[in-house]
């Protein structure tokens, strides 16, 4: 008996939905069996708070007098140069940009202790930030310089916006080299010693519905703590990697681009974040319901960390050279337990991706289902899956000629 | 037996003085070195794990004071900001001596200061500023 969407929201209307986080369905799914479950079951929730890169927010300031073209001069907040080449008060901050005189990398390893995703957690917090711009001036824009205090209840518009989040599965970084090494997945001991993953396993959205059968274009999600929208396919997204028989990647596959309101979120979800000798980025919580429609779907969601595996990367030379291959298949499960094995060789492990706070966020969204403040949506379109024929490519080098 | 951990700020005229060793015979201590720096003023700074008996410590202590060195407990300069602390589980794989660690069945970390030894190795590992030490 399958269900539609306009059934669940009358359900969650009249306050009787029925629902779980994607942790809990595991026991009830073992409990009642899955043709049971899935008829007394409405929404599974899922969760994730992890570190994700590609994200930013784009803000409208509104207009200053006289008027001021932003674009073609150079716009900061807080010192952190933002992307200003649209319309004149218009501009994009993204979440790993750093002020010009940030140390970087010069004194190894850097600590990019500020960057734009702390300007999103404080202005998100309700603080002031510093609005600096220089601009060339136009018959209609004549203005050239401004220096303001600025906060995001002051702005026309703040929107998150995020073109790459919720990776569906992702490496377990090691080093097998003999120096210490610093990057995007923390620092990383030499010999193998340790091993960092990222990703919330069994409560992680799209590991819970492998196929996008039920994410698209259009789902509503909890959003650092307010509300967003999948508004897409993230970039990178690769449906075709190889995956176990119950269809879970194996590998870094799926991601979603999404969107909303800065103004509705709270900085307890969204964190400025540093990576020591790599830079900033947001940290970010995403929580996406999955409307349990047919049997199928909620056989996916109670997929458990033991069934999920990853694949284990040397991050002291084929991550950075670009050499496929991996070192080793190792499931969540064994990754969570604290040791992996890797070359014949224990190595306690480490995560980046919060499960503790991903645990948070399903049961916030299942409290808010179940209390009729969260209604599903039914997707425009859903994501790209293993028929999109989509091929995930490097970039292809073609050198210029140099002319004298 | 009683175990101290404590930070030892030396003035500059004792840093070439035999102080551990004087704590090691006079006083019946164990003296284990967890850290030393001195400083470019040439001011000494050690955090030490001191073992003895209750008595051997006390005198040993009140010497200290009477010849300049100041002491405070280690505790007080390692800070864990639970409010900051996203449980992510970056800094357990290196802490050496777990103070940082993890209930595996919540996924909730924890930070025991009575274990710690301030060496510092979580400060770069943690990605949330949720680690400060004053040193
Ligand atoms: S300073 Fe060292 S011992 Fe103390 S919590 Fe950090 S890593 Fe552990
Ligand atoms: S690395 Fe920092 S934020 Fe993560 S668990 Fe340890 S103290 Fe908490």
């Amino acid at each position: 008996m399958a269900k539609t969407i306009e059934e669940i929201n009358e359900k969650i209307r009249k306050g009787k939905a029925v629902v779980f986080t994607a942790e809990e369905i595991i026991d009830v799914a073992a409990e009642q069996g899955i043709k049971k479950a899935a008829q007394e079951v409405d929404v599974v929730t899922t969760g994730t708070f992890g570190p994700m890169c590609s994200s930013g927010a784009y803000f409208n300031v509104g207009h200053t007098k006289p008027r001021m073209k932003l674009g073609g001069g150079r716009t900061c907040l807080n010192d952190v140069p933002v992307y200003t080449g649209v319309a004149a008060v218009d501009f994009f901050l993204g979440a790993t940009a750093m002020a010009d005189d940030d140390p970087r990398n010069k004194i190894y390893p850097g600590r990019f202790s500020y960057g734009g995703a702390y300007v999103i957690e404080e202005l998100v917090a309700g603080k002031d930030v510093r609005l600096t711009a220089t601009a060339y001036g136009t018959d209609c824009y004549p203005r050239k310089e401004l220096e303001t205090f600025i906060s995001l209840k002051d702005m026309n518009e703040a929107v998150l916006f995020n073109m790459r989040n919720a990776y569906q599965n992702y490496n377990v970084a090691v080093n097998l080299s003999d120096r210490m090494i610093y990057t995007y997945m923390g620092v990383l001991q030499p010999k193998l010693g340790n091993a960092n993953y990222c990703s919330a396993g069994q409560l992680s959205p799209l590991l819970n519905d492998p196929y996008y059968r039920t994410i698209g274009l259009g789902t509503r999600i909890f959003l650092g703590g307010g509300i967003g929208y999948v508004v897409g396919s993230g970039t990178q997204h690769n449906p075709n990697v190889a995956r176990t028989e119950k269809g879970v990647p194996k590998m870094t596959s799926g991601t979603l681009a999404v969107k909303g309101d800065l103004k509705m979120m709270s900085p307890k979800w969204l964190r400025g974040t540093s990576f020591t000798g790599y830079g900033a980025t947001l940290t970010v919580g995403i929580g996406i319901p999955i409307p349990i429609l047919d049997e199928e779907i909620l056989k996916f969601t109670t997929v458990k960390d033991e069934e999920i595996w990853a694949q284990v990367v040397d991050y002291s030379d084929a991550y950075p050279q670009f050499i496929p291959g991996s070192l080793g298949e190792v499931n969540y499960k064994q990754l969570k337990s604290g040791k992996i094995i890797v070359h014949g060789k224990e190595v306690p492990t480490s995560g980046l991706s919060s499960y503790l706070k991903a645990g948070e966020i399903a049961q916030i969204l299942k409290e808010r289902i179940e209390t009729g403040k969260f209604f599903l949506t039914q997707p425009v379109e859903l994501l790209p899956s293993v028929d999109s024929g989509i091929v995930y490519k490097p970039l292809k080098e073609r050198p210029i000629k140099k002319h004298h | 037996m009683q175990k101290k951990r404590v930070v030892f700020n030396y003035p500059s005229h004792l840093v070439d003085q035999p102080v551990i060793s004087k704590l090691v015979k006079d006083y019946d201590l164990t003296v284990n070195i967890l850290r030393a720096r001195i400083t470019p003023k040439e001011e000494g700074r050690l955090v030490l794990e001191i073992t003895g008996k209750r008595s051997g410590l006390e005198a040993g202590f009140r010497y200290l004071s009477e010849i300049g060195v100041e002491t405070q407990p280690l505790a007080q300069d390692v800070k864990w900001y639970v409010d900051r602390c996203t449980h992510c589980t970056a800094c357990i794989s290196v802490c050496p001596t777990q103070a940082l660690d993890v209930d595996r069945k919540k996924m909730e970390v924890s930070f025991n200061r009575d274990k710690c030894i301030a060496c510092e190795i979580c400060i770069p590992v943690c990605p949330y500023q949720a680690m400060e030490i004053l040193f």
